[in-house]
């Protein structure tokens, strides 16, 4: 087991009030899942995510993961932790301007107990995420789905037990999101665990499980091909696809009509 | 293993931010490059300025001692001018009894008529020396030759004179061989000394005035009692105490002086005057760790004041170092390389800045620090310095930096 969360609860103290981000939660997530946790702004997802990525200490609960309880851990063995087990990608990829691909991907291992080999290693991540020929390029140099390969692979540098990615295609166009996400799924059938942040129902759709979460509790959890709000939406979406498709055929017949009026 | 990589990897991307900080980073460390330039540049005078003292002390006649005779300060009426006086078989007697001395000269003095051709002169000072004098006070022979033992074992009729006696007596230029007229004595000049006038700094009035020396035997023969004084050379500056205690065993014993009395002579040395010398080194070394330590404390406040708007600055890769996995106590260090490395850019270059005022300095001619020289101390402390005030002003944004909450730091812009 990657993730045995029981009975969280996180509570802010914003000024005199008490806002509860999260209530109760239980969760397990399993070696070599693909899961994607959802939920609108203010459910509580990016607590949950902060607190599955050893970021933050829930106010009550435990939270194992792997086989160490991590949930009352000091600050120093937190980061520790981090290093070890835990992978992050982020919105805005979170390179180091100043420093190389290959410098960004060696910076987890700056700070891990294995600095020996951290080049080649770094190396091995770039050419996994396919980037091999472009090292020595500052992120100014790089696209943002190259960006966000880098990214990629430093989180995967130092083997993390999970690959955490908060909203990864936020940034991105969809092309280069689709390109992204077959990157995950790539890395998923590896055998990678992959916790995928979104609000974006087409990037759920990639993960194998999806959970979602309101008010700071878990409202739905199913296989994302029994999930009867994922499924709802492919249907909407299929339908919307064929309804362009007509709305196309109809253009392609009548091209008068299509160039007549403004676009 | 981390506690030592992270410094040394952190010393080049400390260089780098500096480099791109250049104008920024001049300005912070200006109160560390003002505190070591200054360090610097007054050691290195004061280093100068002492040579200058030495070699003044080494023309006036290094590691000298002066024995002679003194009444008691308290009961000057019991002792008769025979007992004080110092007497030629007491001179001859130092030497073989006061190992730490090197050299000895019994000096006597007296004023006498001295006529060459028909010049006259009157009350001309002459002394009656042996050779080690011209060691002991730095005097010696430029023309013709010195004293040799055979003179003074035969009382010989010769002089030494020095130039201001040339002039006067109207003598030529090279006047060994020309006879002098000593109180209606004949005596051959010989050789001709060096005048030296003693520095201002020594009582040296800047006048000269003619001199004769005789073989101290001869001047026996003329002053059968004469009034006299010994000047002798240690075997070293560290010989001082160990001469003096010598001199007044020795001096004790031969005039048979018993527990309770005084000493009825002195004994006294140069190091008196170099004490005085060092006292003055010592108030002047103390203002000069009082001025650097303010301009070091200015300096880091610089530092501290540099390293918080670098913290916020940074405040959102030191996020993203923390969620990779960046110990507290990592970022802490960190940041205090930065600054240490910082303060020690400022020391170097505060450094290069002393060494060019010195060699400034050293191109005025004749001047009192033109041997000033910077010492291997100074520089020492400097960089001690420079990198503890790093350490210290640079603690409070590191720790700043190192306790700042992953979550809030990658958050901030």
């Amino acid at each position: 087991m990657s993730i045995r969360i029981r009975n969280l609860t996180k509570v802010y103290r914003m000024g005199t009030e008490e806002v509860h981000a999260l209530r109760s939660v239980n969760l397990d997530i399993a070696d070599n899942e693909f899961v994607a946790i959802m939920g609108a702004s203010g459910s509580g997802k990016s607590t949950l995510m902060n607190i599955i990525g050893c970021l933050d200490r829930p106010t009550g609960g435990t939270y194992e993961l792997g086989d160490v309880r991590v949930e009352r851990m000091s600050a120093t063995k937190l980061a520790s932790v981090r290093n070890r087990e835990i992978g992050f990608v982020f919105q805005s990829f979170e390179l180091l301007g100043r420093a190389t691909a290959l410098k960004n991907v060696m910076l987890p291992m700056l700070y891990s107990s294995q600095w020996w080999g951290a080049r080649k290693r770094a190396k091995d991540a770039l050419h996994s995420v396919g980037l091999g020929e472009r090292m020595g390029h500052k992120p100014n140099q790089l696209s943002g789905g190259q960006k966000q390969r880098v990214a990629i692979a430093r989180a995967l540098v130092n083997k993390p037990r999970i690959l955490l990615a908060d909203e990864p295609t936020g940034a991105l166009d969809s092309k280069t999101s689709e390109d992204i996400m077959a990157l995950f799924r790539a890395l998923h059938e590896k055998g990678q665990t992959v916790i995928l942040v979104t609000h974006e129902e087409d990037i759920a759709g990639h993960a194998k499980r999806i959970i979602r979460l309101r008010d700071g509790r878990i409202v739905s959890d199913y296989p994302t091909d029994k999930d009867p709000v994922h499924q709802d939406y492919i249907q909407r979406a299929l339908e919307h696809a064929q309804r362009m498709a007509d709305e196309n055929a109809t253009a392609q017949a009548a091209p008068v009509l299509a160039t007549g009026g403004p676009a | 293993m981390t506690m030592l990589r992270i410094p040394i990897l952190t010393v080049g991307t400390a260089m780098a931010q500096i480099w791109a900080n250049k104008v920024r980073s001049m300005l912070t460390t200006l109160g560390i490059i003002i505190a070591v330039a200054s360090v610097i540049i007054v050691s290195s005078v004061a280093v100068g300025l002492k040579q200058y003292m030495l070699d003044q002390f080494a023309s006036f006649g290094a590691n000298k001692v002066w024995i002679f005779p003194d009444w008691p300060d308290d009961q000057p009426e019991r002792y008769t001018w025979r007992q004080i006086r110092i007497t030629p078989d007491q001179a001859r007697g130092l030497l073989e009894n006061c190992p730490s001395l090197k050299r000895v000269s019994p000096i006597m003095s007296m004023q006498a008529r001295v006529q060459v051709g028909d010049r006259i002169r009157d009350f001309v000072k002459v002394e009656g020396i042996s050779p080690d004098w011209h060691e002991i006070e730095q005097r010696f022979v430029t023309v013709g030759r010195t004293f040799k033992s055979i003179d003074e074992n035969e009382k010989a009729q010769v002089c030494l004179i020095n130039d201001k006696g040339v002039q006067e007596l109207g003598l030529p230029a090279d006047p060994t061989g020309s006879i002098i007229l000593l109180d209606s004595r004949r005596f051959t000049i010989v050789g001709v000394v060096e005048t030296k006038t003693p520095s201002p700094m020594f009582g040296g009035r800047n006048e000269t005035r003619v001199e004769l020396f005789i073989p101290f035997s001869t001047g026996e023969l003329m002053r059968p009692e004469p009034g006299m004084y010994v000047v002798g050379q240690t075997r070293g500056a560290e010989y001082v105490d160990d001469v003096k205690a010598e001199v007044r065993f020795y001096m004790r014993r031969v005039r048979g002086l018993g527990p309770g009395e005084p000493n009825t002579f002195g004994v006294e040395a140069i190091d008196q005057v170099i004490g005085q010398f060092n006292q003055v080194a010592a108030v002047f070394s103390a203002g000069l760790a009082g001025l650097v330590g303010i301009s070091l404390v200015v300096g880091g406040i610089g530092i501290m004041n540099i390293m918080l708007v670098s913290v916020s600055e940074r405040t959102h890769e030191i996020g993203l170092r923390k969620a990779v996995g960046a110990q507290p106590a990592v970022i802490m260090l960190q940041f205090l390389v930065e600054a240490v490395v910082l303060c020690l850019v400022g020391c170097a270059i505060g450094i290069v800045a002393g060494a060019g005022v010195i060699a400034l300095l050293k191109l005025a001619p004749d001047s009192p620090v033109g041997k000033s020289e910077i010492p291997a101390w100074s520089i020492i402390l400097s960089v001690a310095f420079s990198a503890f005030t790093g350490i210290v002003f640079g603690m409070g944004p590191a720790i700043k930096a190192a306790s700042l909450d992953p979550i809030e730091a990658l958050r901030h812009e």
